[in-house]
């Protein structure tokens, strides 16, 4: 079964022949050719796949492309130039929170969406938010001090 | 220094945190096949009859594999140096099943709903066998794991399939019972843990394709490139000289990635076909198809005299390695090499044990290697033992434990799967580690519990460990620094960064020999076809056994440029220096940039391209040494524990780059805090593994893990480079014995099985008071 879907990725609207019922981290990768949404899991589990579909996070493997119809899907990709995510990396590098890098695209997804409802977050809100994203490498530290230090230096971004 | 023991960023840190192509997966070709797996359904079975007609005769499938048309060639996929101390006990496909996930045939399909479909087409007869799932009635078990001729051991290792034995290994000094029978204090218990998982965020994942000179290409998310080469050659029974190896970013490790996983089905797959094609492990296949940690059976004795000086310890170990026999010598003999030396001056030792096969998902190579079961379980009966005494079990510790300038006699006669190395400590800040870690953790206010409310008790425990940088006298790395015009350097190795920042460090290492910016040293790692030899990235080796030969290779690269720039400016080699990009003379006003150097050395003056290969094969192992502590907090009410604060102190040597250090070790903590509180594995009676995914299996997240507090105690090795010993494993090996300990003295119960769960807490509590 293949339909036709419209939906705005990343700012730019996209009409895609798919079967709706296809994981919209597949037509991701596959379809649309980005490479930033991981699959970890595939059961919504450890957040490597996250997006932002209409503004709320979302695990892209649980998914289907077809209830994305007229929705504004938003990757690490589209994230990528903003002046939020210039903060992020910086933060994100400064902090030294990206290891091996797998988890990081989903990891300062789960920040900006974060950032996003509450500008200012309390360590223990931190924690409470990337807690659905899982990195084997590091002790998480890094990762907590990178949106503290983001939201210092974001003041009036988000 | 300038350019080491600095945490410079990671070279790319921002590529990959922007998403942009990097690893296995983003790299595959369009066209390629995609590569599914049926696996066993049986913990032990023979294949008397499999039938692929129907799934051969789907339009999109373009090649079925089963034990019936592939090389019968038996290897081990443990990805070690060759001779390897592992038994060559695997097919590529076999008519035997030996684990519930085992490969039973391989489709490749063009896309992956054919090539699902098509696993479902097979139809296979299976005569079921009696499993072994117990691996305590393992040894002598009537049913016998593996009963292929083939199989064999690359050199004696104890190997004797007949009884279910993968390796077999005992050694000792002194005389234990006569030692024992004078000691005041003797603590014997038995420990078990458990066959943790790695759980790397990206999973195992290779492809393969035919290149314009049709050699066989291997990209793959593998820990040891040079030893793929080797072990696909061996066992699809083709010329080394046609493949080629290369890796690419990979999403973490942790061990679990030195073995081949899809490799091999993938290149079949490829040479049959003429195509390009993928095989990426999905979580559950990683759960229930790769490897685990190795579960183990630790019985310890220890014995004391009446001034607390340790006079002798016995480790007997039971080790399950499952269905194949990868890593089943070397990591159980790590679990007393790497231990048994903090306790250097006892007089009599004894360590030894079997490695036993058993119908389970295979076990394999894990950051720790062993030492991290034998830490659980001698530094746990150390504490039982300071307790009998009445001793603080830190001063108990700190009066036995190894120091500076000392060796141990384990380390000449134990090494892996071999003799070891003699070895005295150059560097060894334990002593340190361990008072500042005190100061850290308040042990002194803290020890042994506080209650802190009426149904919360607050206690305290600590552990020391050490571990190992690469194995000497077998691991070989390989460095090969260029030239280019403008002044800046290629730096090929064959080390293998496998997200830890290898690639970052080692260039660090170069741009300090070479006194240039780091960013003046552009990394290629891991082809196998354009770099040097590297044996991989495990047993801690990469930052001192590649980062000599880094620095090796620097120094002869400096020495190469100053001699031609002396030519150049009129003087003596002697009488120049190279600093900062430019090479002066030390006798007279006259210099020469690196870049006007290079530039003319390639385009117009005495032309010649300066290349330096350097390699290095370590004569020692110089163990990193820590001290961790610690504070957990139990709700006598549920069970429920919490970790409170981890404070580790390490010496690592001089840390190349303070920041990626300290992620080694907040990782590895975290790890081992996983595998003590968290990380449980149940398998139903069938053999079937229950915690196959992320829901069953509970890896910490940032909300379980409160204060974690690292600090690196000042340190120089003089056998590494700048300095330095590795750091890769050391971090996870104190949580298990320092979280129980922690826990006895909380509520005085003693748990000698990991992990422990709030729930055997509870349970133990209520025992307790009834």
């Amino acid at each position: 079964m293949i339909n036709e879907i419209t939906l705005r990725l990343n700012g730019e609207t996209r009409t895609l022949d798919v079967n709706p019922l296809k994981r919209l981290l597949d037509v991701l990768r596959e379809d649309c050719g980005l490479s930033g949404i991981k699959e970890g899991c595939g059961e919504g589990e450890c957040g490597a796949c996250s997006v932002l579909i209409d503004g709320v996070f979302m695990n892209a493997c649980l998914y289907p492309v077809g209830k994305a119809e007229g929705k504004e899907v938003i990757t690490i990709e589209g994230l990528v130039g903003t002046e939020n995510y210039e903060v992020l990396k910086e933060s994100f590098e400064q902090a030294g929170a990206v290891q091996c890098g797998f988890c990081s695209p989903g990891m300062i997804m789960a920040a900006e969406s974060l950032l996003r409802k509450n500008p200012h977050p309390t360590e223990h809100q931190i924690r409470e938010a990337i807690s659905g994203n899982l990195c084997r490498c590091t002790g998480y530290n890094m990762i907590v001090e990178a949106v503290q230090l983001a939201s210092k230096r974001g003041e009036g971004l988000w | 220094m300038k350019e080491v023991n600095r945490s410079i960023h990671k070279k790319e840190g921002m590529g990959l945190s922007m998403g942009k192509p990097a690893y296995t997966d983003d790299l595959v070709p369009q066209n390629a096949l995609i590569i599914k797996v049926l696996r066993s359904p049986h913990p032990y079975a023979r294949i008397l009859n499999i039938n692929t007609e129907k799934a051969e005769g789907l339009d999109k499938v373009k090649c079925v594999l089963t034990y019936k048309n592939v090389p019968r060639n038996i290897v081990t996929r443990a990805g070690q140096g060759y001779p390897e101390p592992s038994p060559h006990d695997k097919f590529v496909l076999d008519e035997y099943v030996r684990y519930i996930g085992d490969e039973v045939a391989a489709v490749a399909a063009e896309d992956e709903e054919t090539a699902m479909l098509a696993l479902k087409l097979i139809e296979v007869e299976y005569e079921i066998l009696e499993p072994v799932l117990d691996f305590e009635k393992a040894v002598d078990n009537p049913s016998i794991i593996h009963t292929e001729e083939e199989a064999h051991e690359m050199f004696p290792i104890g190997f004797q399939p007949k009884r279910n034995i993968a390796a077999e290994y005992h050694m000792s000094f002194g005389d234990m019972e006569d030692t024992l029978e004078n000691c005041e204090y003797v603590v014997t218990e038995t420990y078990y843990t458990q066959a943790q998982n790695h759980t790397a965020m990206e999973t195992h994942s290779c492809f393969s394709y035919i290149d314009i000179q049709g050699r066989l290409s291997i990209v793959s998310s593998t820990q040891t490139p040079f030893h793929v080469r080797r072990i696909v050659a061996e066992a699809l029974g083709m010329p080394i000289n046609n493949i080629r190896v290369i890796k690419p970013r990979i999403g973490g490790g942790y061990g679990g990635k030195q073995a081949l996983h899809g490799e091999l089905l993938s290149s079949l797959v490829t040479i049959r076909t003429g195509k390009p094609a993928k095989l990426i492990y999905s979580r559950e296949d990683v759960f229930e198809a790769s490897y685990s940690r190795h579960p183990m059976r630790v019985v310890v004795t220890i014995g004391a005299d009446r001034e607390a000086n340790i006079k002798a310890i016995d480790m007997n170990i039971l080790s399950n390695t499952g269905a194949y026999g990868e890593h089943a010598l070397t990591v159980f003999m790590v679990a007393g090499s790497k231990t048994l030396p903090l306790y250097n001056k006892a007089d009599a030792v004894h360590f030894g044990g079997t490695v036993v096969y058993t119908n389970h998902t295979p076990a394999g190579a894990f950051r720790g290697y062993g030492a991290i079961q034998g830490n659980f379980a001698l530094e746990s009966t150390i504490d039982i033992l300071a307790g009998n005494i009445g001793i603080d079990p830190m001063e108990f510790r700190a009066k036995n434990m190894i120091k500076e300038g000392e060796g141990s006699p384990i380390f000449k006669i134990m090494g892996e799967g071999t003799e070891g190395v003699d070895m005295v400590m150059e560097s060894c800040k334990l002593d340190f580690c361990m008072k500042r870690g005190l100061e850290l953790c308040g042990w002194k206010q803290k020890f042994p519990r506080k209650q802190v409310a009426a149904n919360k008790v607050r206690g305290i425990g600590g552990a020391i460990a050490m571990q190992g940088s690469g194995i000497p006298a077998i691991d070989m790395a390989a460095a090969t620094i260029k030239l280019n015009d403008g002044g800046f350097f290629n730096l090929m190795v064959g080390a293998t960064d496998i997200g830890t920042g290898s690639d970052t460090i080692l260039a660090q290492i170069a741009a300090e020999v070479l006194d240039v910016s780091t960013d003046k040293i552009i990394v290629y790692s891991s082809d196998t076809d354009l770099t040097p030899f590297d044996c991989g990235a495990y047993a801690s080796s990469t930052t001192y056994v590649s980062g000599n030969a880094v620095k090796n290779a620097a120094i002869k690269m400096k020495a190469q440029i100053e001699e031609i720039a002396a030519e150049k400016l009129g003087v003596r080699a002697e009488d120049v220096e190279m600093i900062d990009g430019v090479i002066k003379a030390k006798s007279r006003d006259a210099s020469i940039t690196l870049s006007d150097l290079s530039t003319q050395l390639y385009y117009s003056h005495k032309q010649k391209q300066l290349m330096t290969c350097e390699s290095f094969s370590g004569e020692v192992s110089p163990p990193p040494f820590m001290a961790g502590f610690a504070e957990i907090e139990i709700d006598t009410e549920t069970g429920k524990v919490d970790l409170v604060d981890y404070t580790a102190i390490v010496d690592c040597g001089i840390t190349i780059n303070p920041n990626l250090a300290l992620i080694q070790v907040e990782g590895g903590l975290v790890q081992g805090i996983g595998m003590t509180l968290y990380e449980e594995v149940k398998y139903a009676e069938s053999g079937k593994l229950l915690s196959n995914n992320f829901m069953k299996y509970n890896l910490p997240t940032r909300n379980e893990i409160r204060k974690l507090t690292v600090e690196f105690a000042k340190s120089y090795e003089p056998t590494g480079p700048h300095g330095a010993k590795s750091v890769g494993e050391i971090g996870i090996d104190t949580p298990p014995a320092a979280i129980a300990n922690a826990i006895y003295n909380a509520i005085g119960v003693r748990f000698t099985k990991l992990p422990i769960t709030s729930e055997d807490i509870l349970l133990a509590l209520r025992k307790k008071r009834s």
